[in-house]
C-alpha cells in the first residue's frame, strides 16, 4: 500500500533554526531516487540543495517556495511504496491499534521520521503527562500507512483507538455563513463598470472557511489555558477551529478573538476570482481583499540595505542633460567593428567605461564611510555594480578591477554578470566588495531618477533613457540624442564640488568620447 | 645611533611564498603520465597494475562514502559532516604505506586513512551523528579517534612516538616491530602553538613520527598565504625536523614520500615533516559555504587536476583498467553507500554504561563506583521506561532518551 513518508526540514548548517525554500525541483508525481537534489534552500549561512532520503513518488509538498519554515518542519510528503497494494478500505482494527499503542490517539499523521539536529523532544517516549490530557506530538510513528486507500485519508481523523481516554474530537459544525444579499451593497453594484460583465455576487463565504490544515505533527485538540478556554466557550467557537500561533502551539486570546473577528458573517460584492492570491506567492486576506506576500530572501535583504543606506549616509543627487548623439554613433561604429563582433556594444557600456575614467581623475569618491574606526577608506581600485532587474529581485553584482578592463572586456564582463543575475546565480562574492555602482534605468524609458547607494559605497550612477530631442547644436536647434545623467552621492565624505566634477566627466565622456583619450592613462 | 648589524641579513623581498608549487615531489602528472625520478622510483616500483587498480578502488570507494554522508547531512541524519573531497590521494596514498604496526592519530577529515586502516567507514559517522564520542576501537586498527581541535593531537602523536622508543620498538631491524608514527594535520593546524610545540619534541628526541600536513589551501576561510609567507613545509627545518613536499593529488608520490619517511621513523631515523599539496574540494564542514571567499577558477583550476581522475588516466593509458573491473567497482561504491546509508539512520546510542569503559588503562576503584552507583540508578528505573529503553535510533542529537526518566 502507498506508504507515505515526511522529510523534515534538516539543520543545514550547525545551529540554523530556519531556512527559505527557494526552489522546488520535483513536484508531486515525480518520482525520485535516494539523493536526488528536491529542493533548493536559503539558510543565514548559504544557499544549498538537500537531496531525497528516499526513493519513491512525491505525493505532495507542503511548503511553498519562498516560505520560510523552522527546522524540524514537514516539507515534503514522499510515497515510498507507490507499487504497493491499496490496503482495503477499512483497515484493520489492529493495524489502526500498531500506531497508536502510546495511548495518544491513533489518528496522528505526525509522521516524524526525522527530527532535526537540536530539536527538542524526539519520538518513542513512552512519559505520559496527566492522564486523559494526551500530548499528541509526542507522538511519532515512523511512517504513515493510511487506514485508506485515498491518499486524502492521510489527513482524516481515524478513529479514536479503544484505549485512548480523551473524547473523540467532534465533528466541527460548518461556521454559519450569512444569507446571501444582493440588495446589501446595490451602490457596488450600479458602480461596477458594464464591460467586464455582470458580475457575480457572492456571500463572503465565512473568511477563514474551513479551519486552517494543521500543519501535520501539530495536535488534534488545542492546547490552551483555561481563561482562553472560557472566553472561546462564550464566544461559541470550537478551539479545535482556532489556528494556534502561541509557544508550543497554544492558542492565545488573541488567536480567540482573532477567529472571532474574521468568523464575523458579512457579506461582499466580488468579482468571480477577485479573491484568488494575484501574486502565486502569496495568500489572500480573509476578507478576500488584499494579497499578503511573505518578506523573503532577496526581498529582505533589499529592503535591510536600503534602510541603511538611506538612513545612515545622508544622500545628495546631481543631474545633468548631455548630448550624447557622439556615443551613439561611437556604438554604432563599434558594432559594426569586427574586434567587438562578439561582444554587445551598449551606451551603457560607454557609461562604463566614463565613470572608471571618472573615478580615475577624482579617487576621492570611490571610497567607503568607516563608522566604527572612525576613518575614511579609499579604495585603489574600481568594483563597478551594475544594479540588476531579475526574478528574485534586484542585486548589484560587480565587476572587479573594472578600472583594468579595456572597452572589450568590460562589455565582456558585463555581459556576463547580467547573464549569471538572470539565470540566478550570482554568488555573494560577486556582490562582495562593491565601490561604486550604475543603475540603468533608462532600459526602462525613464528619464532619470534619485538613486539610494549600495551600502559601504559613496557614489551611484543613474543612466537614463536616450532619446532624439530638440537640442541647441552649434547654435542651431537640431534633432540630438539627449540623456540625463544622475549622481547620488554619501555626503559625509563627498562633498557638492566633488560629485559635481565626477558627473561633469562622465558627461564629458559621453559628449565626445574623445575625451576619454584625453584622460586615458 | 645604533646602527643594525651588518651581519643582519636583509630581509628576504622575493620570499617563495606558501602557494608556489616549486619543488614537489611528482611521480604522475594531471594527465596520468608516469614521470620517472631516481630518488622515489624505488619506493613504488614494487606497486604493480593490480596495486594501483587497489588505490584506485580505495580512492573511488571513500569519494563514494564522502558523498553519501555529506547527503545524510542534508537529510538531517548527521549534525556535520566534513568532507574529504580532492584529498583522496594524499590520504590513501600515505596510510598504504603504513606497516600495520604503525599508529595514526588523524584529525577529523581522514576518512581516507581510516579506510585503509581498516575501519568501517559507517563508524566515523557515529561522531558525526552525536551519538558517540568515538566509534572504533583505535589500538585494534592503529588509528587513534578523530581529534577535533586543531594541531593538540601533533603532541600526543608525538609522545605516543616517544613512548613507542622506550618500548624499544625502533631500529631493532625486525620489520614486524619497528614502528613508526603517523600524524595529519592541516595548514591551518601548522601556525598552532600545539604544532610548533610537537615539532620541537620530535626533533630533540628524534622521535618515530612522520608529521603529515595536508596543505588543502584554506583554513576554513583563511588562504595559506594568510598563515605563511614560506612553504608550509619550510617551517619544520628550523625546528630540525627535515621536511619534503609532494604533490598530495598523485597517489604514488604521496605512497613514496610516507613510505620513505616511515622507514626512517622505523629505523630510528627520527621525525619527517611531508607536506601534501592538494586542495580541500569541498567546503571546510556542511555549514560553510566556501563560495564566499573563494572564486569558481579556482575551484575548476583544481577540479582539473582532480586526484581519481589522475590515476584513472593513468590506469586507462596504460591498458589496466578493465571495463569489468570499473563496474564491480561502481556497484561495490553504490553498496557502500547504500550500506552506510542504512547503518546510519539505525545508529543508536551506545549504552550508557559504556562511559565507564576506558576511562583508565587498569582497574579504578572511584570509576567502579561510579558505575555500580548508575547501574543501581538504570535498575531502579526499570519497568518505567527508564533511561536505556527509548533508543530508536531516528533522532540525531540530544534528543531522545534519558531526559524523560530524570524528569520525574
Amino acid at each position: 500500500m502507498p506508504t507515505y513518508e515526511q522529510f523534515l526540514l534538516p539543520d543545514a548548517g550547525e545551529g540554523l533554526t530556519e531556512a527559505d525554500i527557494v526552489t522546488w525541483l520535483v513536484g508531486p508525481g515525480d518520482t525520485v531516487s535516494v539523493n536526488q537534489p528536491i529542493v533548493e534552500i536559503e539558510t543565514a549561512k548559504s544557499l544549498v540543495e538537500l537531496p531525497s532520503p528516499w526513493a519513491g513518488v512525491v505525493h505532495r509538498l507542503l511548503v511553498e517556495p519562498g516560505a520560510t519554515v523552522e527546522v524540524g518542519t514537514p516539507i515534503i510528503e514522499v510515497d515510498v511504496d507507490p507499487g504497493g497494494r491499496a490496503a482495503p478500505a477499512a483497515g484493520g482494527p489492529e493495524e489502526r491499534a500498531s500506531g497508536a499503542d502510546d495511548g495518544t490517539g491513533g489518528d496522528e499523521t505526525s509522521g516524524a521520521v526525522l527530527v532535526g539536529y537540536g530539536l527538542g523532544e524526539g519520538g518513542g517516549s513512552r512519559r505520559r503527562r496527566g492522564a486523559g490530557a494526551p500530548v499528541a506530538a509526542e507522538a511519532q510513528p515512523a511512517s504513515v500507512t493510511p487506514a485508506a486507500s485515498a491518499p486524502a485519508a492521510a489527513d482524516a481523523p481515524a478513529p479514536a483507538p479503544a484505549p485512548a481516554p480523551a473524547p473523540v474530537p467532534v465533528p466541527v459544525p460548518a461556521p454559519v455563513s450569512a444569507p446571501v444579499s444582493a440588495t446589501a451593497t446595490p451602490a457596488r453594484l450600479e458602480a461596477a463598470p458594464v464591460a467586464v460583465g455582470a458580475p457575480t455576487v457572492v456571500a463572503a463565504p465565512e473568511p477563514p472557511a474551513p479551519p486552517a490544515p494543521r500543519a501535520p505533527g501539530t495536535p488534534r485538540h488545542a492546547l490552551a489555558k483555561p481563561p482562553v478556554r472560557k472566553l472561546a466557550r462564550e464566544l461559541g467557537i470550537d478551539l479545535d477551529t482556532v489556528t494556534p500561533t502561541g509557544p508550543g502551539g497554544i492558542v492565545t486570546r488573541e488567536d480567540v478573538l482573532g477567529h472571532s473577528r474574521r468568523a464575523e458573517p458579512r457579506a461582499l460584492a466580488t468579482y468571480a476570482a477577485d479573491d484568488t492570491p494575484w501574486l502565486a506567492s502569496g495568500t489572500v486576506s480573509p476578507d478576500g481583499r488584499q494579497t499578503r506576500v511573505p518578506v523573503r530572501s532577496v526581498r529582505k535583504r533589499t529592503a535591510e540595505a536600503m534602510v541603511s543606506s538611506a538612513f545612515t549616509a545622508p544622500h545628495v543627487t546631481v543631474f545633468q542633460t548631455v548630448d550624447v548623439t557622439a556615443t551613439m554613433r561611437l556604438v554604432e561604429r563599434l558594432r559594426g567593428d569586427r574586434e567587438f563582433a562578439d561582444v554587445r556594444v551598449t551606451p551603457l557600456l560607454v557609461a562604463a567605461k566614463a565613470l572608471t575614467l571618472a573615478v580615475r581623475r577624482h579617487p576621492e569618491i570611490n571610497a567607503a564611510w568607516d563608522e566604527a574606526a572612525q576613518e575614511i577608506v579609499y579604495k585603489h581600485y574600481v568594483n563597478l555594480g551594475i544594479a540588476a532587474a531579475t526574478p528574485r529581485g534586484l542585486v548589484v553584482p560587480n565587476i572587479k578591477d573594472a578600472h583594468r578592463q579595456s572597452l572589450h572586456d568590460l562589455a565582456e564582463s558585463i555581459a556576463a554578470l547580467t547573464a549569471t543575475a538572470r539565470a540566478g546565480r550570482t554568488s555573494p562574492t560577486d556582490m562582495a566588495d562593491g565601490t561604486i555602482t550604475i543603475t540603468n534605468v533608462g532600459v526602462f524609458g525613464i528619464d532619470t531618477g534619485t538613486p539610494i547607494l549600495n551600502p559601504g559605497e559613496s557614489a551611484i550612477l543613474a543612466f537614463g533613457a536616450i532619446r532624439q530631442q530638440p537640442w541647441v547644436h552649434k547654435g542651431k536647434v537640431k534633432p540630438r540624442h539627449v540623456t540625463q545623467l544622475a549622481l547620488s552621492f554619501d555626503h559625509r565624505l563627498v562633498d557638492g564640488e566633488l560629485g559635481a566634477r565626477v558627473l561633469a566627466d562622465v558627461a564629458a565622456v559621453l559628449h565626445d568620447p574623445a575625451q576619454a583619450l584625453v584622460w586615458g592613462y | 645611533m645604533p646602527q643594525p648589524p651588518a651581519a643582519l641579513p636583509a630581509p628576504s623581498a622575493q620570499a617563495p611564498g606558501p602557494l608556489h608549487a616549486e619543488g614537489l615531489v611528482q611521480l604522475l602528472t594531471p594527465s596520468g603520465e608516469r614521470v620517472g625520478d631516481p630518488a622515489w622510483d624505488p619506493w613504488v616500483e614494487h606497486l604493480d597494475a593490480a596495486a594501483l587498480r587497489g588505490l584506485y578502488r580505495d580512492m573511488v570507494l571513500v569519494r563514494r562514502f564522502d558523498t553519501e554522508a555529506t547527503a545524510l547531512q542534508r537529510q538531517g541524519e548527521l549534525a556535520l559532516f566534513a568532507q574529504a573531497l580532492g584529498q583522496e590521494a594524499a590520504q590513501v596514498g600515505s596510510g598504504r604505506a603504513l606497516a600495520p604496526q604503525d599508529h595514526v592519530f588523524p584529525s577529523y577529515r581522514e576518512h581516507g586513512v581510516a579506510h585503509t586502516r581498516g575501519v568501517d567507514l559507517a563508524d566515523v559517522l557515529r561522531l558525526f551523528r552525536g551519538v558517540d564520542h568515538g566509534g572504533w576501537d583505535p589500538v585494534a586498527h592503529g588509528f587513534h579517534l578523530y581529534t577535533l581541535v586543531i594541531g593538540s593531537h601533533t603532541l600526543h602523536a608525538v609522545g605516543y612516538a616517544m613512548g613507542v622508543q622506550r618500548d624499544g620498538d625502533v631500529g631493532t631491524g625486525d620489520a614486524s616491530r619497528d614502528t613508526a608514527v603517523v600524524t595529519y594535520f592541516g595548514d591551518g593546524a601548522t601556525a598552532q602553538g600545539d604544532v610548533s610545540e610537537a615539532l620541537v619534541f620530535a626533533a630533540v628526541n628524534r622521535a618515530p613520527v612522520v608529521l603529515f600536513c595536508q596543505n588543502n589551501q584554506w583554513a576554513i576561510s583563511e588562504p595559506t598565504t594568510r598563515q605563511a609567507v614560506v612553504p608550509i613545509a619550510d617551517r619544520a627545518p628550523g625546528f630540525g625536523v627535515p621536511s619534503v613536499r609532494v604533490d598530495g593529488n598523485d597517489v604514488l608520490a604521496t605512497y613514496a614520500v610516507t613510505a620513505a619517511a616511515l622507514e626512517r621513523a622505523r629505523s630510528g631515523g627520527g621525525p619527517t615533516f611531508v607536506e601534501a599539496f592538494t586542495y580541500r574540494m569541498g567546503a571546510h564542514t556542511t555549514s560553510d559555504d566556501p563560495s564566499r571567499y573563494r572564486s569558481a577558477d579556482e575551484e575548476q583550476h583544481w577540479r582539473d587536476r582532480d586526484p581519481i581522475d589522475r590515476l584513472r588516466r593513468h590506469l586507462e593509458a596504460t591498458g589496466e583498467l578493465p571495463d569489468a573491473f570499473v563496474d564491480d567497482l561502481a556497484h561495490e561504491a553504490d553498496a557502500l553507500g547504500e550500506r552506510v546509508r542504512t547503518a546510519v539512520r539505525a545508529m543508536g546510542r551506545p549504552e550508557a554504561a559504556s562511559m565507564f569503559e576506558h576511562v583508565y588503562a587498569t582497574p579504578h576503584a572511584g570509576v567502579d563506583a561510579d558505575r555500580a552507583a548508575y547501574e543501581r540508578f538504570e535498575a531502579a528505573m526499570e519497568g518505567t521506561g527508564g533511561p536505556t529503553s527509548t533508543t530508536t535510533g531516528t533522532t540525531t542529537g540530544m534528543t531522545t532518551g534519558t531526559t524523560g526518566g530524570h524528569a520525574r
